[in-house]
Order: C-alpha cells, then sequence, then structure tokens
C-alpha cells in the first residue's frame, strides 16, 4: 500500500534525515519525500496499520525537526 | 506568507522596537537586565526550546544549540563584566531569525512560482442539471457525463465533443498556441482552452486519468527522481556537518589550550565565540535547497513549452548528449505521403490520376490516401467496378469499363506488364490501363520543415554525431539523412534491429557523454528504454509513448529536442555555478571566523545571503532559453 501525505518542513537537510529515519519505523517499507512539492509518500508493509504507523514517522521526524508536520492525505 | 512566518515577523517587529526603546531609554541594573532578557526571550524562545529538544533527541550540535549558546553566552559576558551591554545577544538573535524568515520566504515564492505554471487544470466543471448550469467537483464526474466548456475556459476532462464547434489552444500541454478545430465527434484533451464558442463534451475518462491530470503528476513526480547532483549533495551534507562540528570543537579548544600551555592566557571566550560563528557559517542549507530548486525549476520551465521531463536525473543525461539517434518516419519526417510526381507513358498525367485515384478510393492506405488528395477533381464513383485488393502489391479494379491495376513492381511483375527501370529511390505506384502500362506515380514522405533547421542547430550546440534509424529501404533513407545533414543512416531495420543498431551508436559514444533517441513512442519503445535518454515526440493524446520515453514532446516539432538540450544544459550550468559560489563564499567566511575576522553577524550573512542568492539564482532555470 502506498499513500502520499502533504507534509510542512523547512529545512532541506532536515528533510533528507527525516527521511531517513522515517524509513526506520517500523511497517515502513520505503518513504520518500520530496522537499520542493512538500510531499511524503510512505510504501506501507502488508498489514501494517496505517495510522499507527503514520504516528510513529511524526514522532521520529519531530525529534530530528520539532517543526515537521504531516496534513492529512494529498492523493 | 504563511501563518508561521506571520508570527515570526510580528516577533522580529516588536523585538525591534522594544530593543530600540531600551536603547534610548536608560535604565540601570536589574530592570535593565529583565527588559533585556524579556526582548531577548520575544525574539528567540523557540530557538532556546529546539535546542533544549535537540540535546534530549541526541541532536547536540545543530543551528539552534549554538545561536542559543552564542546568545545565553553573550547575556554571561555582559552580566559578568557588567557592562550592562546586552545588545550583542538579543542583535545576533534578531539577525538569525531574520535571516531564516528570509529563508522560508525566499524558498517558499519559488516554490509557488513554479507551482502556479503548472495551473493548468481547473477543479470544477459544468454540468447541465435541470435546464441551468451548475458546478461541479471535476474529480467526481462519472465517465460519460456531458460538461459545458465555455469560451476562454479550460478544459478539466478529457472526452468527445458531443455539441458544437470551437478551435482549441493547446499550448498549455505543447507549448504551441496553435488551435485546433474541432467539432461533434472530435476528441478534445484536458487542458486546452476552449477559444471559440462553447462546447458539450462527453466524458471518456475520469478527472485524475486525463491528460493534464497525467502530465500534473508527472511533473511534480519528476522532481522526486533525483540527480547525481542531488544524491551527491545529500552525501555531502551527511558526512559534512559532523566534520564541521569537530573542526569547530578543535577550533574552541585547541588554541585556547595552546595559548594557556605555552603563553599563560585563557581566551575561552574568543575562541568559543569564533568556534560557535563557524558553525552558523557552514550551514550547507544554501546548497542542499538551492540545488533541488534548479532542477525543479528547469522541470517545470520545460513542461511549459511542452517538454516533460520524467526525472531530475534525465536532465543530467540530456546536458552530456554526445549523439543523437531518430527514428525516421513521423519523427524526421511527417509521416504522411504526398505525392511527389507524375510519369505517363503513353498517355497524359490527367488520365493517369483518374484512374489510380478512381480505383483507389476506397483503400485506407496511406499511399491510396496521398493519390487520392493529390487529384482534385472528383470522378463518378459508380463507374468502378470489381476492385481487387492484392496485398503488399496494391489494386486492381474496373473503371469505366476499362480494366486497371495500381501498385508496385510486385504488382506489373504478377499481372506480366512491364515496367520501365527506375531507381528504386522513391516509393513508385505504377498505373496499368487496359493491359498496357501507362505511367508511375512517385510518393514520398515529406521531411519535416524544421527537421534541416533542427540538425544544423544541434551540430552548432556541439552534438556533431547524428544517426537515423529506420526500416525503410536504403536508398530513401540515405536521400533523406542528405538532405538533412545526418551522418550515420542505418536502414532496412527490422524493429528488433533497431536496438542492436542503437547499442552500436551507443558503444562509439564517448564515456563521458550520452545517446539521445527520438522517436514517435508508440512503436519505439524498446529503443527508447535502451538509449540513456529517450525522447518520445508527438505525444499529445499517447499515453503509451508517455509510459515508455525519459522526455516526452507533447507535439511533433524537431526543434524541441533542441530546446530540451539547451534547457537542460542551462539548468546543469546553474547547478555548477551555485556550487562553485556557494561553496567558495563559505570556505572564505570560515577561514575569517577562525582567524577572527568574521564576527557572528557575517556569519549569518553566509548562511543566509548566500542561500537566498543561489535561491534567487535557480529560478533562472524557469525560463527557457529562447533560440
Amino acid at each position: 500500500m502506498e499513500k502520499t501525505y502533504k507534509i510542512e518542513v523547512d529545512c532541506a537537510s532536515c528533510a533528507n534525515l527525516c527521511e531517513q529515519a522515517a524509513k526506520k519505523v517500523d511497517g515502513v517499507c520505503d518513504v520518500r519525500i520530496n522537499f520542493m512539492m512538500q510531499k511524503m509518500t510512505v510504501v506501507f508493509e502488508d498489514g501494517a496499520n496505517e495510522d499507527k504507523v503514520v504516528k510513529a514517522i511524526l514522532k521520529a521526524c519531530t525529534k530530528v525537526e520539532s517543526d515537521f508536520e504531516i496534513y492529512a492525505e494529498a492523493l | 506568507m504563511n501563518r508561521k512566518q506571520k508570527k515570526i515577523l510580528t516577533r522580529i517587529i516588536i523585538s525591534l522596537c522594544l530593543t530600540i526603546v531600551l536603547n534610548i531609554v536608560k535604565t540601570y541594573g536589574v530592570l535593565r537586565f529583565a527588559l533585556f532578557l524579556l526582548t531577548y526571550l520575544v525574539i528567540g524562545y523557540d530557538i532556546l526550546r529546539k535546542a533544549l529538544r535537540g540535546i534530549i533527541n541526541g541532536r547536540v550540535f545543530d543551528e539552534n544549540f549554538l545561536m542559543a549558546i552564542a546568545t545565553v553566552g553573550a547575556f554571561g559576558l555582559a552580566v559578568y563584566s557588567g557592562s550592562g551591554d546586552y545588545n550583542e545577544a538579543v542583535a545576533v538573535m534578531l539577525f538569525y531569525q531574520t535571516g531564516e524568515l528570509f529563508q522560508s520566504c525566499a524558498v517558499g515564492k519559488s516554490r509557488k512560482n513554479i507551482a502556479s505554471l503548472m495551473d493548468i487544470r481547473p477543479d470544477s466543471v459544468h454540468i447541465e442539471k435541470d435546464g441551468s448550469l451548475v458546478c461541479a467537483e471535476a474529480s467526481t464526474i462519472e465517465i460519460g457525463t456531458v460538461i459545458t466548456v465555455k469560451p476562454g475556459e479550460k478544459i478539466a476532462i478529457d472526452g468527445v465533443v458531443e455539441e458544437g464547434e470551437s478551435s482549441l489552444d493547446t499550448k498549455a500541454l505543447t507549448g504551441e498556441a496553435m488551435p485546433v478545430w474541432v467539432k461533434a465527434g472530435d476528441e478534445a484533451l484536458s487542458g486546452c482552452i476552449n477559444i471559440g464558442s462553447a462546447l458539450k463534451i462527453r466524458t471518456t475518462k475520469r478527472f485524475e486519468d486525463s491528460t493534464v491530470s497525467k502530465i500534473l503528476e508527472l511533473v511534480e513526480n519528476a522532481s522526486g527522481r533525483k540527480s547525481r547532483a542531488e544524491k551527491f549533495i545529500s552525501k555531502f551534507s551527511m558526512v559534512y556537518t559532523p566534520t564541521v562540528c569537530i573542526l569547530a570543537l578543535c577550533l574552541a579548544v585547541f588554541p585556547p589550550l595552546f595559548m594557556w600551555v605555552f603563553m599563560g592566557v585563557a581566551p575561552w571566550s574568543v575562541w568559543l565565540y569564533r568556534a560557535l560563528t563557524f558553525l552558523v557559517i557552514s550551514c550547507p542549507c544554501a546548497l542542499v535547497i538551492s540545488i533541488p530548486l534548479s532542477f525543479f525549476a528547469s522541470i517545470g520551465g520545460a513542461s511549459r513549452e511542452g517538454i516533460l521531463i520524467k526525472g531530475s536525473n534525465y536532465i543530467e543525461s540530456l546536458s552530456r548528449v554526445g549523439s543523437v539517434a531518430f527514428d525516421k518516419t513521423g519523427t524526421l519526417t511527417k509521416g504522411e505521403f504526398a505525392v511527389k510526381d507524375t510519369v505517363p507513358y503513353n498517355t497524359d498525367k490527367d488520365r493517369l490520376m483518374y484512374f489510380a485515384s478512381m480505383a483507389e478510393f476506397s483503400s485506407t492506405h496511406p499511399i491510396a490516401v496521398s493519390i487520392l488528395k493529390a487529384y482534385s477533381k472528383k470522378g463518378d464513383i459508380s463507374n468502378v467496378k470489381i476492385i481487387e485488393e492484392h496485398g503488399g502489391m496494391g489494386v486492381t479494379a474496373v473503371v469505366d469499363e476499362t480494366p486497371c491495376a495500381v501498385g508496385n513492381a510486385k504488382l506489373m511483375e504478377k499481372l506480366g506488364i512491364e515496367i520501365p527501370d527506375i531507381s528504386p529511390s522513391l516509393a513508385a505506384v505504377h498505373v496499368a490501363i487496359g493491359g498496357e502500362y501507362a505511367g508511375y506515380i512517385l510518393i514520398a514522405d515529406e521531411i519535416k520543415e524544421n527537421a534541416i533547421s533542427m540538425v544544423s542547430a544541434l551540430s552548432k550546440l556541439g552534438i556533431k554525431k547524428t544517426a537515423m534509424l529506420t526500416g525503410d529501404n536504403r536508398k530513401t533513407a540515405e536521400e533523406i539523412a542528405k538532405k538533412l545533414g545526418i551522418d550515420t543512416v542505418i536502414s532496412e531495420l527490422l524493429p528488433s534491429g533497431k536496438v542492436e543498431a542503437l547499442e552500436k551508436i551507443m558503444k562509439s559514444t564517448p564515456k563521458n557523454k550520452t545517446t539521445v533517441y527520438a522517436g514517435d513512442g508508440i512503436n519505439d519503445a524498446p529503443v527508447l528504454a535502451r538509449s540513456d535518454v529517450g525522447i518520445a515526440m508527438g505525444a499529445l493524446g499517447s499515453d503509451s509513448a508517455i509510459e515508455a520515453a525519459d522526455i516526452v514532446i507533447m507535439d511533433d516539432d524537431p526543434k524541441k529536442i533542441v530546446k530540451a538540450i539547451c534547457i537542460a544544459r542551462k539548468c546543469m550550468n546553474i547547478v555548477r555555478q551555485n556550487i562553485v559560489f556557494s561553496l567558495f563564499i563559505k570556505f572564505s567566511c570560515l577561514a575569517l571566523a577562525s582567524v577572527g575576522i568574521a564576527d557572528m553577524r557575517l556569519g549569518i550573512f553566509a548562511d543566509v545571503g548566500v542561500m537566498v542568492i543561489a535561491v534567487l539564482n535557480s529560478m533562472r532555470a524557469l525560463k527557457a532559453t529562447r533560440d
């Protein structure tokens, strides 16, 4: 399952670090953060609880960049 | 400016005012300290909080931490020395926040600029309900619904014209303002502007599958496909940051240590200050933001010209092009056959064409179509009887009670009719009337008007190796190649042979240069995939072409290939400029900071100023070069 979210991240290098932090989260197969478009695409592992995973991603990313925000689905 | 930015601006203004007031109105001692502290907190509370969070989460050495230390240190120094000069701390924080705001606005504005270029898709449509027009959201429209597009409006969903006649402006899709006339039964693509009268269109696709949505998606995702330059910058900043931190630490510790041991002085605060300035300057944000922005701007600018680039990496590859290979039919030539000449034998041109067109009137073969186009007089079709198609050879028919045959040499051979010896350089359609040879019609595929100027433009850009790959016969191919100025011709290729031919060309291209193939996308998919950069032409309305290629040119103008290369080169130039400029300024400032010439204010300029300049430079990529 692949879902795209609108995100807000101010610094490009932070976006990179967030992408790496998000990849380590349980239930995440792959994450792509497009800083230019302020979008994040998450490929979930089979059977993962999407809401939980997204919350975990948010937590991991705010550790890196406290202003990181995830909004509702873009697509 | 968004909400966050407005908030910070307010805080900046408030603390600026407070600082000015506090400098005019003399205060002393604890009151003075408290008031300055208040001002400081107004402007810097979030930085302090972020710094604390950073430490807790293990990210100690980030900008917030050093800003916090620098300013707290400045406060401390002022208290310690009893000078009451708290301005330094507040000034630094003020500078920093202003700089960050500038940065954020610059990037945000550029993004908006680029995104608005792509504002080619309306979100709502008009549908008829109970006799009047109502607005509806385009994403809810089912296939088969009839939408009304008024003059001046953009079409939101692909469909077929149900009612009305008008002309459509395809500029948003192809980059050319060439109007297309449509009437009932014609396809009307989303993204086009209706410039005539109102049209009723029955949708054939859903909103998200329509052409314009697909293009938007492509462009948006293109910046996700990273180029080598972007990947390098990511890796670079990963290594760079810890390195710089360690260097800063050394700068903070070793010189004062050295001086303490050997000279007995301990200017810790001086070196600490320098180390902090050092860290502020070193932030690689300028590079990390401006490089993707350049690619993003190029992709946006290119899409306005009707050139869709599917990834930043293709921009890089395209800029290093060494050889260009072309498909012939449909790419370099119009793909439509046209009558070049008629050579009658024992009869006149008119009679020759009359019999040929009558016999071919019902055929849909491109050659038949060209004959029918060339012969303007319409004969009485009821005079044509017993039409027989001979597959791969031609047709025979009885016209005006006379048997005639129209076809190639093979047909004439079959019927036992002798044909004159003509060189097979052009497709010749032989005609026999009443069992006797009557002459031949020469059919040729016309070269596209811009094809010749394209080849010379390529050579002006330094791309001298051009090749033509075609399944057509050798003589025809060589003649066309000569006219165009293309030096390598590989003809009579079977579809499978095209890939091999391309590979040969790729082998002969120098290692650091790429090979580009331009074709029509539909039957060239494997060749497009094999080349370094595959360009599909004339992709308007063709989904498969968009899928198969790396770069899609919506119309079929060969000059766009040249434009694409120019855009790519411009982008890479800007990227290189930004890298050189940023690194040069950064390293100079770092050197200055280490010896104490640069103070915190210069440091912030080196960080923010460089970034803003780099971002502005990136925006130049939006303008596609004028040729």
